[in-house]
């Protein structure tokens, strides 16, 4: 009985070093930019700042100093074009996972098209597209061009989501007197809600990461946290930078750890089912 | 009285060639079980579809009772079905999927609690109650799923090869739970099998279906004893078919004339179920001689082939302790009781 549980032991010990070698890897990058928010003068020879202060966090989250500003017009953006992208997702996920039909391939092959093509071509063609429309320099028409990167993304999770879905549960449900609406709400939804969620928050840092897009159909009017951030960096801004560069990580991090536990979670609920 | 009836019901399923359902007329008495069986692809649970409001029928009506009910969605029929796989809801316990449809139809909580507790009795799943389907056994979770659809107390239950996911030393129990309480309750059931043991082992009367046209349809029995075509008597396990033509009210067949029976007529088969035929090592008046040619033990039985004097090939049924001391090749003395002896008009089939 020892040498099992010894090994099981070793096995945890290398599963938690693996663990926090991982975790270090992508945490270490915001260990400067913590320094560099908090410094006054560093520079070169120096290992650590002259001085520490808190200015550039107080200008970062003064209510004029346009970064919070920016970070609503963010949240804004990203959570508007979700909630379209959703709307859109599921339904087209439904068809093209459950149903075979002719020119399926080729609605694939242009749902994928904005991830294969570069994004700085497709965003100087779109440019041009979107001044003719009179979208440019307007939020709705950000929120729009967003939608192009962040559409794929949603439709193929949804769409692979709905590939392993049976809708014969939904039969059973209205065969057991449930009406549509009820099928929706007591079958539907619960059985999809984990993946929806998941496709949502994919969508929204999609969104949330978009900066050549932003610039080239925002034209410098919509000032989403991108646009500020890229701003204090060409700046030399190097502090303010730090900051709004946490400021701006956060939300990610966020969906990564809510995600990631979503994940173990349910394959941890699944392999204790064995 | 009848209390399902269909009427000439089809189905061609968009884009298909062939009819998935041929139209099929049947009516189904109060509180009757009666199987639909077939071989995979035959209709039979396309049939089942149809009567359940799951799929639109392309011609033809439903009745339960008086009423027509083609025109209602499926919630509104009070037929419901059980499909193959249980399909309980993953995210609701073994209590909240079997008070599933009372919900549903809005019952207080005080009744479905109730109602429900009784049914899980009943099935037997009382201490499974809290569970979650995923942690059931294959055939706790199928009796989840036909608890689930009796606690609606339906008039009409429509039961989807519900044996057919269970392993073979689970499906006598269920078989027994789906008559026990099928009888209790006295509901209208179809039961759809593509297992004409089971079928007989559960229906009264049968309904043979194949390649979406129904081929026989009566008592379970008769399809042993009566079959109307070569397909039926196959699918039941008939192997002796001996071409034959009635004349003058006279078999006339490889193996001599004899007194037809009333009804027979033309060109057809003969045909003999492999347990009907005696035989015995020693001669004895009125027997066939025939030559053992081959022996093959079957697990339960053996079956023996032997070839008569006229060339005639029959398999018969035998008990181990019948077949023990036989050799190949050796002399046999077969018996055909003339009782047991069936006349298949030519046509019925192919």
């Amino acid at each position: 009985m020892a040498r099992p549980r010894g090994g099981a032991a070793v096995r945890t010990v290398w599963h938690r070093l693996g663990l926090a070698l991982l975790l270090g890897a992508l945490l270490a990058p915001l260990i400067p930019l913590a320094v560099w928010s908090l410094a006054r003068g560093w520079r070169f020879p120096s290992l650590w700042p002259q001085d520490l202060t808190t200015q550039a966090w107080a200008r970062a989250l003064s209510p004029n100093g346009g970064v919070l500003a920016a970070l609503g017009t963010s949240a804004m953006i990203a959570a508007l074009v979700t909630l379209i992208a959703m709307a859109l997702a599921v339904p087209a996920g439904r068809a093209l996972g459950l149903m075979r039909f002719r020119g399926r391939g080729v609605v694939f092959a242009i749902i994928a098209a904005p991830l294969i093509v570069p994004s700085f071509a497709a965003a100087l063609g779109l440019h041009g597209v979107f001044l003719s429309l009179g979208l440019t320099g307007s939020f709705w028409g950000v929120v729009l061009v967003h939608l192009i990167p962040v559409l794929p993304y949603s439709i193929f999770i949804m769409a692979g989501v709905f590939a392993r879905y049976d809708t014969a549960f939904e039969a059973q449900a209205r065969s057991l007197g449930a009406r549509w609406r009820q099928v929706l709400r007591h079958v539907t939804w619960p059985a999809l809600a984990p993946s929806v969620l998941i496709a949502a928050l994919f969508s929204f840092l999609v969104s949330w990461s978009q900066y050549l897009l932003t610039l080239m159909i925002g034209s410098g009017r919509v000032q989403s946290l991108p646009m500020v951030l890229f701003g204090y960096a060409s700046a030399g801004r190097n502090d303010l930078t730090g900051a709004i560069a946490i400021l701006y990580i956060l939300p990610a991090l966020l969906v990564m750890g809510f995600a990631a536990k979503r994940i173990t979670g349910q394959s941890a609920g699944q392999l204790g089912l064995r | 009285m009848s209390d399902l009836r269909l009427e000439n019901l089809s189905k061609t399923y968009a884009g298909a060639d062939q009819p998935a359902l041929h139209p099929l007329s049947l009516s189904v008495g109060a509180g009757e079980m009666l199987a639909l069986l077939g071989p995979s692809g035959c209709g039979k649970s396309t049939a089942l579809r149809l009567i359940a409001g799951l799929d639109v029928p392309s011609s033809g009506a439903v009745y339960i009772g008086a009423a027509p009910v083609t025109a209602l969605p499926p919630e509104a029929r009070s037929a419901v079905m059980v499909f193959q796989n249980h399909l309980l809801f993953a995210h609701m316990s073994v209590a909240q999927n079997v008070g599933f449809g009372l919900r549903m139809r809005g019952l207080g909580r005080t009744e479905i609690d109730q109602r429900v507790a009784q049914m899980l009795a009943r099935v037997q799943l009382t201490a499974q109650a809290q569970a979650m389907p995923a942690m059931l056994s294959g055939g706790q979770a199928q009796r989840a799923a036909l608890a689930r659809a009796l606690i609606l107390r339906p008039r009409v239950l429509l039961l989807d090869e519900p044996l057919a996911s269970l392993d073979p030393h689970l499906r006598g129990e269920m078989r027994a739970l789906i008559a026990q309480v099928q009888a209790e309750m006295g509901i209208t059931t179809i039961l759809v099998t593509h297992d004409q043991a089971e079928a007989v082992q559960l229906a009264p009367r049968i309904a043979l279906l194949m390649q979406g046209r129904l081929c026989q349809i009566g008592p379970a029995r008769d399809f042993y004893d009566r079959p109307a075509s070569l397909a039926a008597a196959r699918f039941f396990g008939g192997v002796n078919f001996l071409p034959a033509h009635i004349a003058q009210g006279q078999v006339q067949c490889a193996l001599g004339r004899f007194g037809a029976r009333a009804g027979w007529a033309g060109q057809g088969h003969l045909t003999i179920r492999p347990e009907s035929v005696q035989i015995s090592p020693t001669p004895a008046p009125n027997v066939i001689n025939a030559r053992l040619t081959a022996l093959r033990d079957l697990g339960e039985i053996c079956r023996a082939v032997v070839v008569t004097d006229q060339g005639v090939s029959l398999e018969i049924s035998l008990a181990h302790h019948a077949a023990q001391g036989l050799s190949l090749g050796q002399t046999l003395y077969a018996t055909l009781p003339e009782g047991a002896i069936w006349f298949i008009a030519q046509g019925a089939d192919e």
